[in-house]
């Protein structure tokens, strides 16, 4: 088994909390602007847990790259090019259909994703994603149930949540996509190859989707990419603007 | 190990344990840190005879309230006269409801939060890292009314005022309620 560069490593740890981070920062911004009390309370939660995830890996990232840098200066001191999330979490909220589309399609991969790495050759990631495991079965169960609920509830709410899901499927191949980065990680036994993921996930969404009376979108669809190699939609640098102004303002800044 | 003897005014592993069995925990204050599972190992330092390294395990990654209960547990020790405190963040194994004593789940009752039950922590270990079943959790027989203790309630929503919680409404005497959710 080859061991993998801490080069590709950083990269690899960065790509997994800066997805967590920036869904973190998308979900927030519904705080207290939920559509229900219950609604709002289960967005912030699902915020910090992924806060705390994002937490988590930067500063591991941080360790690999031996620079010095904490989680905070990952998270607030670099520019949108220096980003390796997957563009799907960058995707403006929309509607509430929007919102918890994006968050249905991200999670039914991220529970996949998570359990490949708990059997990682490096015990730190084991053991994050262990933590981080309980947590996004969860936020998955409430995904999944609001999208049935949602598909299958009015007209307006089915015609939403289906516009919601064609709108979004193009940021999807990107999660079944590997680079040289993923390759090294799955060759040194640290990762896992993405696209042996998909099968599963579309089973499973396509199961929840047939509930929901929802259409999958077309299989030979064109799919976006970029995202875990820092090339973003424009979306992410206004998102960054507003999560890193007052760190940059006043750098090091504590309540 | 440092031996006992190489500092003997120091006070013994057991009073630690007795002393920071009661710090509260800060958001659900009528159970200790100790209680919820969150110290996991105390130990003098092998370097150090009056350093007393704590081990703590978070519930959840992202809860607000460790670096709050990783103060509390400093101040505690140092008030009763410990030199030096050194906080240790075990991720592995990762928190469980599990670890929540019996004496805990009985306080949490009463404070108007159902504790975990063995059918909720049962599913919650099938579900762990799985593609989910839809539509469960609805109702859940095993979960006691904090206020009447009827067993026949509803979930509301999956989060409720915290992340360790869910939030459920009971259909006899209506009022909703906390549950200290499986993890």
């Amino acid at each position: 088994m080859q061991a993998a560069s801490n080069a590709s490593k950083m990269i690899y740890l960065l790509r997994l909390g800066d997805s967590a981070l920036v869904l973190s920062q998308r979900i927030s911004e519904l705080c207290g602007k939920g559509p229900a009390l219950e609604e709002d309370l289960a967005l912030a939660n699902t915020a910090l847990d992924l806060l705390g995830q994002a937490r988590l890996w930067l500063s591991y990232a941080g360790e690999i790259e031996g620079d010095g840098r904490d989680e905070d200066a990952l998270a607030f001191l670099r520019s949108d090019r220096e980003f390796h999330n997957l563009l799907i979490v960058e995707q403006l909220n929309g509607n509430y259909a929007g919102t918890i589309m994006r968050q249905f399609l991200f999670d039914a991969w991220h529970t996949l994703a998570l359990a490949q790495l708990t059997q990682s050759s490096d015990p730190r990631i084991c053991e994050i994603a262990q933590k981080s495991q309980k947590e996004v079965t969860y936020h998955l169960r409430r995904s999944s149930d609001l999208i049935v609920r949602m598909g299958d509830g009015t007209e307006v709410s089915h015609a939403l949540t289906q516009a919601a899901l064609d709108q979004l499927w193009p940021f999807t191949g990107e999660m079944f996509t590997g680079d040289a980065i993923d390759e090294e990680m799955t060759a040194a036994g640290v990762g896992f190859d993405p696209a042996q993921l998909k099968q599963t996930w579309q089973t499973y969404i396509d199961q929840v989707f047939t509930v929901a009376t929802l259409q999958l979108p077309r299989q030979d669809a064109w799919m976006q990419k970029g995202g875990k190699q820092g090339v973003h939609s424009e979306h992410l640098s206004y998102l960054l603007a507003e999560m890193q102004v007052l760190h940059r303002a006043h750098p090091g800044a504590k309540w | 190990m440092v031996t006992e003897r190489a500092s003997p005014n120091r006070p013994s592993i057991d009073e630690l344990w007795s002393w920071l069995a009661e710090v509260p925990d800060p958001e659900i204050p009528v159970v200790s840190v100790v209680d919820l599972g969150i110290v996991r190992d105390i130990a003098w330092s092998s370097q150090d005879a009056e350093t007393a390294i704590i081990t703590v395990t978070p519930t959840y990654s992202g809860c607000p309230a460790t670096d709050v209960i990783g103060q509390m547990i400093q101040e505690e020790l140092l008030k009763r006269g410990v030199k030096r405190v050194h906080l240790r963040v075990q991720l592995s194994p990762a928190w469980t409801t599990q670890w929540l004593t019996d004496k805990a789940r009985q306080k949490l009752q009463e404070y108007g939060i159902a504790p975990p039950t063995e059918e909720t922590a049962a599913e919650g270990d099938a579900l762990s890292g799985s593609l989910v079943t839809l539509g469960q959790g609805a109702h859940t027989p095993s979960l006691a009314c904090p206020r009447c203790g009827s067993t026949n309630n509803e979930m509301i929503s999956r989060f409720g005022s915290t992340p360790c919680k869910s939030l459920h409404r009971c259909l006899d005497c209506l009022e909703p309620f906390d549950h200290f959710k499986c993890h």
